[in-house]
C-alpha cells in the first residue's frame, strides 16, 4: 500500500505513515477548522494498514498545539490501532511533550485513560514542529 | 468621528486591549490572528505554559466564534446572509494576566442550552473537569464541527477559573453572547 506523506501546515501537522516500517509520524500542529476532512483519509488509511500491519507499530505523536475539533479524530486514529493491536500485533503509542507542558502530558494521560494501547510518554526540550 | 478616534485608542488601551478584532471571521483570518497573538506573546510572555495556554484559549475562542456565530434573522424576521454574522475578539493583559474576550450573535432559542452547559462547566472541580472531557472525548459522538462539545470544557481547563459569560436578548430570535476566559500568570 502507499505511504502518506504530508508537509505540514501552519494548521495541519506533517504525516509519515509508512506501512513498509510500521512507523507512524504525526507532528506539528493540528488545529484546523474542519479536522474531520483532514483526519479522514489518515484514519482510513490506517483501517486499510490494520488488514496487513507489521508484527510492531508505532505511533509518535509530536504535537504543538491541537484543538479540540482535532481531539475526536486523533481518537479514532487510536481506535484503528487498538483494533490492530486486538488482533494479536505489537502497537506502542509515543507521545511527546515539552518539560514544562503539563497540559500536554495530561492530553496523553486522557487518551491512555479511554484507550487501550501502551503509551509511552516522551519528554523531549522542544517538540519538532518540522 | 474623526475626533472618537482618540477616545477609542484610550478606551482600549485603560482597558489594556493589545489585540481586538471586529468582524466576519474566515480560516485565513483566524491564521492571521493567531500567528499575531503568537509575536506578541512572544516578546511579552516569558513563560512558556502561559503562552501556550494563551494561544490555546484563543483559537478554540476563534473557532467558536467560527462556527457558532449565527444571527439567525434581522429585526423583522428576515434571514441573514453569512456576511452579517460578525464577532468580536480581544485580548486584555494586565499584571494579573491575559483575559480573552469574544461577542457574537446566536439564536435566542439556543441560549438556555449554552447556559447549562456553561453552568454545567463552571461547577466543576479540576478533577471533574478532566472526567467531564474524558466522558465526552470517549463518547463516540461528533458534532458538525468535530468536537462533540469539547471545546468549552478545554477552554475551563486551560483557564483554571470560572467562566464569566452574558447574554443580551436584542429581539425575539436574536441574542449577545459575551464571554471572558481569564488566564493568570
Amino acid at each position: 500500500m502507499t505511504n502518506i506523506v504530508l508537509d505540514g501546515t501552519a494548521k495541519t501537522p506533517t504525516v509519515n505513515f509508512d506501512a513498509s516500517t510500521g512507523l507512524l509520524d504525526l507532528r506539528g500542529r493540528s488545529i484546523p477548522e474542519n479536522s474531520i476532512e483532514f483526519y479522514k483519509p489518515l484514519i482510513d488509511w490506517v483501517d486499510q494498514y490494520g488488514r496487513n500491519p507489521k508484527p510492531s507499530t508505532r505511533l509518535r505523536v509530536q504535537l504543538e498545539y491541537f484543538n479540540t475539533s482535532s481531539s475526536k479524530c486523533i481518537l479514532d486514529l487510536f481506535k484503528k490501532l487498538e483494533a490492530v493491536r486486538n488482533a494479536g500485533n505489537e502497537v506502542l503509542v509515543l507521545w511527546h511533550y515539552e518539560p514544562d507542558d503539563e497540559d500536554m502530558l495530561e492530553a496523553g494521560e486522557d487518551y491512555q485513560a479511554i484507550i487501550n494501547l501502551p503509551f509511552k510518554m516522551v519528554q523531549v526540550e522542544e517538540v519538532d514542529d518540522k | 468621528m474623526v475626533n472618537r478616534i482618540y477616545d477609542l485608542y484610550d478606551d482600549l488601551e485603560k482597558h489594556r486591549i493589545m489585540l481586538s478584532f471586529k468582524g466576519v471571521l474566515s480560516p485565513e483570518l483566524i491564521g492571521a490572528i493567531l500567528n499575531l497573538v503568537e509575536h506578541r506573546m512572544n516578546a511579552s510572555e516569558p513563560d512558556h505554559r502561559v503562552r501556550k495556554r494563551v494561544f490555546n484559549v484563543v483559537m478554540e475562542c476563534l473557532q467558536n466564534l467560527y462556527h457558532h456565530n449565527n444571527r439567525i434573522s434581522d429585526p423583522n424576521g428576515a434571514p441573514l446572509p453569512p456576511d452579517e454574522r460578525q464577532g468580536v475578539v480581544m485580548i486584555a493583559h494586565d499584571v494579573s494576566g491575559y483575559s480573552v474576550l469574544t461577542g457574537n450573535f446566536m439564536a435566542q432559542s439556543e441560549v438556555e442550552e449554552l447556559k447549562a452547559r456553561l453552568d454545567q462547566v463552571n461547577g466543576c472541580k479540576p478533577e471533574q473537569l478532566r472526567e467531564l472531557y474524558q466522558s465526552r472525548l470517549s463518547d463516540g459522538k461528533f458534532t458538525r464541527t468535530g468536537g462533540g462539545g469539547l471545546g468549552l470544557i478545554d477552554i475551563a481547563r486551560r483557564s483554571g477559573q470560572k467562566l464569566e459569560y452574558g447574554f443580551v436578548p436584542l429581539d425575539n430570535n436574536n441574542a449577545f453572547f459575551s464571554l471572558n476566559v481569564n488566564v493568570t500568570t
